[in-house]
């Protein structure tokens, strides 16, 4: 290669760099589905709209909950909307989504829940009997998660203005003072982690729609994930660095916007990556990667390397974790990517998918 | 899985690794085309081009069908996908193509109706469920996906769904190959041979490539040890100084190809006098339309599209990286104006493009070691 190639390479890798470690604009002329789906266009809206808008320290953080302290009290509050079609999935349905999502956006950020609100927003035309499944649903989830639903509200719209039913809550919990988490805790060394198998939830609502016409015994790995919290800081405290939940945009996403917030590099490993036959099946027969399928009751934990043996023993023993692996570990270059090192071998970019993931055809 | 788990054997994969570089000439530098997308997106996925020494370079072909589908026909897909009333129907990855005036996704977002399909049956299925709506199917691909809208078309007709329709945008793999091969710039040493075409057309279709212009190809599967292999296959033809097509997918591609989807297909379709592809422009015979049989299901005819060709955007060197002649990064666009999120050119829109995979990879492929 000649010296004016070389230059003409690394002026545009620099260029790419920039661009990549600049916040992300909001520049698009209207909602689509891809800002939904927790990947690059999420980001944009978050980082290049919402943001800056309201910003504040608590908001800044990005983190899944907002710290608050009131009288001496430390607390932490989040909010999520849930409007997953159809509203029952094999192995869940929207109302204990709604409850262990709340609950796990206080979890990982080191709180313990205490309470819900909850708003019903139900299309004309659902059925009592389905309204009624629901309800249960989450009074039983609620218990299983420990906190109690304190408020509420219910609003009905027309036919075709909301699908069967919407469900929004607001979560409050107490942080831990065992916890020390940050986003841009991040250090090289440090380890990743991963509390179990993954692609369960987002593969099974996939199936669900009936859309693919393929039969899999496939079900949503919803949990609440407290307990699995709680055994961490036990077993690591301030050792434990960050923690997340791998919802929308997968194990892909977390790891991308970890990478992002610390400036540092994250090296994955597939072979650290447990995936359910079935789940590995339909996403090979779909061409989506199982690390971008959505979970929802899944941990990325990232814990200092002293404590990364105790914490992937204490996470082991906790019930549902038995499959925990060790997924990764930080490293300094390139700041702000995350590789995969290939089961075959190879080493490539793990990115952000732009909007949801979309069966290939060839 | 069985039948798979072997062919992704990281073992496996080393001692072909080692094999490959054994077989390189020290100093000499390969240049081998992967015709097709899904071994680009094989070659991504596995991190294959990670293995290989730095003096083999993998050049993404024209092989992925959405990259090549030409703004011009995104515009008119668009175009029918507003008709009021109407349901448009396309596969998942079509979604984000760009056409003049953003993608289907976009259309999709201002009220068009727009259905993500994964088959083209699935498209005849929804047109049987609204018997009161016009139902078209956005049919891409090559020799590979051509049968299956062929058969779907057949059954259409069979079972009379009068509000179905097919907008073809079918392609066939020899023409652009052709194409490539005849441009003067040209610096490739072989070929990878697309492997689920050739389940269709087989290997025979390929052998001009050695007869007229004097390079190998290997037919390949999609595994990561298939493509290992057929890269030392290739090698081996050059250093041997043999120049021929040959099968490394024997388990699947028979050298005459599947002689029914032929069949159907010369049935249903006829070749277009010429057919645009984006970054390579007008190729003469290489698209397929309904045949006069079938021309009741040509969307093509039933609605008014505006038909407009729009040029690649002139900045576009897509020509020249699809042939080799330049790297995604000397193109001029490459990285400020054209990024994967907002792409210009057919070689950045789809993840595995070369550019798009070059964006993602850059720095980590230069950094191997050169023999």
């Amino acid at each position: 290669m000649t010296d004016a190639t070389a230059a003409r390479e690394a002026k545009v890798l620099g260029i790419i760099e920039t661009a990549r470690s600049k916040r992300a604009r909001f520049r698009d002329e209207r909602i689509t589905m891809a800002h939904g789906a927790g990947g690059k266009a999420t980001a944009s809206l978050i980082e290049g709209l919402l943001v800056p808008s309201f910003a504040n320290e608590a908001l800044d953080a990005l983190g899944d909950a907002g710290a608050v302290a009131a009288d001496g009290a430390q607390l932490a509050l989040t909010t999520d909307s849930f409007v997953v079609r159809p509203i029952r999935f094999p192995g869940g349905s929207i109302g204990e989504l709604a409850v262990n999502g709340t609950v796990n956006d206080l979890a990982v950020a080191g709180a313990r829940p205490v309470a819900l609100t909850l708003s019903l927003i139900l299309e004309e035309g659902l059925a009592a009997e389905d309204l009624r499944h629901e309800v249960d649903a989450i009074a039983r989830a609620a218990r299983a998660a420990g906190v109690s639903v304190v408020a509420g509200d219910t609003k009905v719209v027309e036919r075709g203005h909301a699908d069967a039913m919407y469900v929004c809550t607001t979560g409050l919990g107490v942080r831990d003072r065992r916890a020390r988490l940050s986003p841009a805790a991040l250090r090289p060394r440090d380890r990743i982690l991963l509390s179990g198998t993954i692609g369960e939830h987002g593969t099974a609502i996939m199936l669900a729609r009936g859309e693919f016409e393929l039969d899999a015994a496939v079900v949503s790995d919803t949990r609440p994930l407290w307990d699995v919290v709680d055994a961490l800081l036990a077993a690591a405290g301030p050792s434990l660095r960050c923690l997340r939940d791998a919802t929308r945009g997968g194990v892909a996403s977390v790891l991308n916007e970890l990478a992002r917030a610390s400036g540092v590099a994250i090296l994955a490993r597939e072979s650290g990556v447990a995936v359910d036959p079935a789940v590995a099946g339909a996403a090979e027969l779909l061409g989506i990667d199982p690390l971008h399928i959505a979970n929802e009751g899944k941990l990325v934990v990232v814990v200092a390397p002293e404590a990364a043996d105790a914490a992937l023993a204490a996470l082991r023993a906790v019930p549902g974790c038995e499959r925990a692996t060790e997924l990764g570990e930080i490293r300094t270059e390139p700041p702000g990517m995350v590789l995969l090192e290939t089961a075959f071998g190879g080493r490539r970019v793990l990115d952000q998918l732009v909007g949801d993931p979309l069966p290939r055809i060839c | 899985m069985k039948f798979v788990d072997e062919f992704r054997d990281a073992e496996l994969g080393r001692v072909l690794a080692g094999e490959i570089l054994a077989a390189v000439e020290p100093g000499r530098h390969y240049k081998v085309m992967e015709v097709c997308g899904g071994h680009t997106h094989s070659i991504y996925k596995y991190g294959i081009d990670d293995l290989l020494p730095a003096n083999v370079e993998l050049v993404h072909g024209p092989g992925c069908p959405v990259c090549v589908i030409p703004m011009g026909r995104v515009d008119d897909a668009i175009a029918m996908a507003r008709r009021p009333g109407l349901i448009f129907t396309c596969f998942g990855d079509m979604m984000r193509v760009p056409g003049s005036d953003g993608t289907l996704l976009d259309a999709k977002a201002q009220g068009a109706d727009i259905r993500m399909v994964y088959s083209p049956l699935d498209a005849l299925r929804i047109a049987k469920r609204h018997p009161d709506r016009e139902v078209v199917f956005f049919a891409i691909g090559f020799e590979t996906t051509a049968p299956s809208t062929a058969l779907t078309l057949r059954r259409a007709r069979a079972e009379g769904v009068a509000n179905f329709s097919c907008f073809c945008n079918h392609v066939t793999i020899v023409p652009p190959l052709r194409a490539l091969l005849d441009s003067p710039d040209l610096r490739l040493d072989g070929f990878i041979g697309p492997g689920h075409v050739s389940t269709v057309v087989g290997a025979r279709p390929f052998e001009f490539i050695p007869a007229a212009y004097a390079k190998p190809v290997v037919v390949s599967g999609f595994e990561p040890v298939d493509i290992l292999q057929s890269v030392l296959m290739i090698l081996r033809q050059l250093s041997e100084g043999r120049c021929e097509v040959e099968n490394q997918y024997r388990r699947v591609v028979p050298y005459e190809g599947n002689l029914r989807a032929l069949e159907v297909m010369a049935e249903v379709f006829e070749l277009r006098p010429h057919f645009e592809w984006r970054g390579l422009g007008f190729i003469s015979h290489s698209g397929l339309k309904l045949s006069e049989a079938y021309a009741d299901l040509d969307a093509e005819r039933r609605f008014a599209v505006p038909g407009v060709r729009v040029a690649d955007p002139k900045a576009c060197q897509c020509g020249e990286v699809l042939k080799g002649v330049i790297k995604p990064f000397e193109c001029k666009v490459f990285g400020t104006a054209c990024t994967p999120e907002r792409p210009i050119g057919t070689c950045m829109v789809s993840s595995e493009g070369a550019c798009a995979a070059y964006y993602n990879f850059g720095r980590f492929a230069r950094e191997r070691e050169v023999v």
